[in-house]
């Protein structure tokens, strides 16, 4: 009773007006993809007119393709790569190079884009790898084994460490007491892990730019190619396909990390 | 106690996939930057000489090490195109982290005061953007801010102009942009520490009769520096090598660093030159990460 009084009208407008700036562009986008007319800006009526468009554009499918196989090689080799380090870094207490494998795990979050691209172009290079989806793929997963990393060690840093002891006093060795009683418990993490990862890669244009080769561009490749050249209605309809893939996605997540609060632990979704 | 180490063996053994992986792609990679950024720009493929062959052995390596010069990174320091993208880009930064503590934080403390089970709602809907794609909500822009663009459709309809306003391709698109897009960033460390924070704190100080502004400015503020800091440096660092936003919402008169790059790396070619920029650039946002993390340090050491 007390908390609810304490929100006062300053924070009511505040609030509105953020959630009201981070949303509505996005709904005016996906209005604006069931637009007839061919002026993105007038309105013409409803129609599916663009998306009837994407799905005959083959250059767009084929882009749409390419990302959606990077994005899910990538997050799984990534959620792989990252739940091993999360337990490394968590359960490992003090290992050779710890600080250099942290750093190295942290790093990638904050670095610019264009640096990682770069750096790994030029390695491609140096190795005469032939660019296209493996080195987009290990590219992606080199960034997002990090958001992997950093979700799954929250969960299990927040996890009740004698649930494991128990299980080794019972006579599980450490391995089996992980996955019998830990890995249960984190999973909801990794599967959120894998999401996140999925949708990162999904989204990512600098570093995919970099890493790929001539004739296999990912989706955000060709909209951004397409967008500079000047607005298309047709990029609305991508867009909105997109913007509902990613929503399946959150919802996916979301209903596995209810799954863990029901289990009595509160996880957050990222 | 003991079961822990027991435990902390096996534990050590995941680092090792991840850890070799991290080291043959992220930390080799920039070996490599720093080595062609010592080369000589060539028209050949790959644009760049010499080139390391370790199949030759000692000799080349030792021939290799010869021809390496610094001329890339006088090139920089004397160029004015790169000197301009490195102030531009630290401004923009500056000025964009700036608007983006100031919408951000009034946010975030509305979120912290909301009821518990409402928290966990403007959580997730804080989030959800981050995970829409990027290059859509910059995209999603374009179509406002666009010449007949609804945002100058309801400037005219109000009769607040009387023409349309040039919004695309001017700074003010590019911060809406980064605001627009940085704003998760900014709000969710902010709120995690205001939603920390006891309220009992804020109460004790209207009792002893400071007025509100007075509470947030002498207890509220000072409490949320941790949050601060986290979301200035999130924000901060990636605004420096910003690409996609100016490139697509900025003019193009003035470029910003992650621009010059890319336009160096695949319009001019000029490999050894981009990778020198790489090099200075990350050097660059080296200062802020160690300034943080020093400030966290001693945060720990006053005990929280």
């Amino acid at each position: 009773m007390r908390k609810s009084s304490r929100l006062s009208r300053f924070n009511i407008v505040s609030l509105t007006l953020g959630l009201a700036f981070l949303y509505l562009p996005i709904l005016i986008l996906v209005i604006y993809s069931f637009n007839a007319s061919r002026l993105v800006t007038v309105w013409g009526g409803w129609s599916l007119r663009w998306y009837h468009e994407f799905f005959n554009d083959r250059a767009m499918i084929e882009a749409a393709w390419m990302s959606l196989e990077v994005a899910m090689s990538s997050a799984t080799i990534a959620t792989l790569l990252g739940t091993l380090a999360a337990v490394a870094l968590s359960r490992g207490e003090r290992f050779r190079g710890r600080t250099l494998f942290s750093g190295m795990l942290y790093a990638p979050l904050v670095m610019p884009e264009v640096i990682t691209g770069l750096s790994l172009l030029l390695l491609f290079v140096a190795l005469n790898a032939e660019r296209g989806f493996w080195t987009v793929t290990i590219a992606h997963t080199t960034l997002t084994m990090c958001f992997v990393a950093v979700v799954v060690q929250s969960r299990l840093g927040s996890l009740d460490r004698s649930l494991e002891e128990a299980a080794m006093d019972l006579g599980c060795n450490p391995v089996r007491a992980f996955v019998a009683v830990t890995l249960p418990l984190i999973a909801p993490s990794i599967v959120a892990g894998w999401m996140l990862a999925f949708t990162l890669s999904l989204d990512d244009l600098v570093i995919a730019s970099f890493t790929t080769g001539p004739g296999s561009a990912t989706l955000p490749i060709r909209i951004y190619s397409e967008v500079r050249l000047g607005v298309k209605p047709e990029i609305n309809a991508i867009c909105t396909l997109v913007i509902g893939l990613i929503a399946m996605v959150i919802v996916i997540a979301s209903l596995a990390s209810k799954l863990s609060s029901e289990q009595g632990e509160s996880a957050a979704p990222l | 106690m003991s079961s822990r180490r027991i435990f902390a063996r096996p534990a050590r053994f995941a680092a090792i996939a991840p850890y070799v992986w991290m080291v043959l792609f992220f930390l080799v990679p920039f070996g490599f930057v720093l080595k062609i950024s010592l080369s000589q720009t060539a028209i050949a493929q790959p644009p760049y000489e010499p080139v390391f062959d370790l199949t030759a052995g000692w000799a080349a390596l030792k021939v290799a090490l010869s021809a390496l010069s610094l001329d890339n990174f006088r090139l920089l320091a004397s160029d004015d195109i790169y000197v301009f993208a490195y102030v531009r880009s630290l401004t923009v930064a500056v000025t964009a982290t700036a608007l983006l503590l100031l919408i951000g934080y009034p946010i975030a403390y509305g979120m912290a005061r909301l009821p518990t089970r409402w928290q966990a709602v403007a959580m997730v809907l804080v989030i959800v953007p981050f995970w829409t794609s990027f290059l859509i909500r910059i995209y999603a822009w374009i179509n406002i801010l666009q010449h007949d663009g609804l945002l100058n459709q309801i400037l005219l309809a109000l009769h607040l102009v009387s023409q349309p306003v040039v919004w695309l391709s001017t700074d003010s698109a590019m911060y809406i942009g980064i605001v627009y897009s940085y704003l998760p960033f900014m709000i969710l460390p902010l709120y995690a520490t205001l939603a920390k924070m006891e309220p009992v704190l804020d109460e004790a100080a209207s009792d002893l009769g400071a007025p509100p502004w007075q509470v947030f400015w002498l207890v509220t503020f000072p409490l949320s520096l941790p949050g601060v800091g986290a979301g200035v440096l999130l924000c901060f660092i990636p605004i420096v090598g910003e690409f996609v936003i100016p490139d697509l919402l900025a003019g193009s008169n003035s470029l910003m660093i992650g621009q010059t790059l890319w336009l160096e790396f695949f319009t001019n070619k000029d490999w050894p030159v981009a990778s020198a920029a790489a090099i200075v650039l990350l050097a660059v946002l080296l200062v802020p990460l160690l300034l943080y993390e020093r400030l966290q340090k001693r945060q720990l050491e006053q005990g929280r």
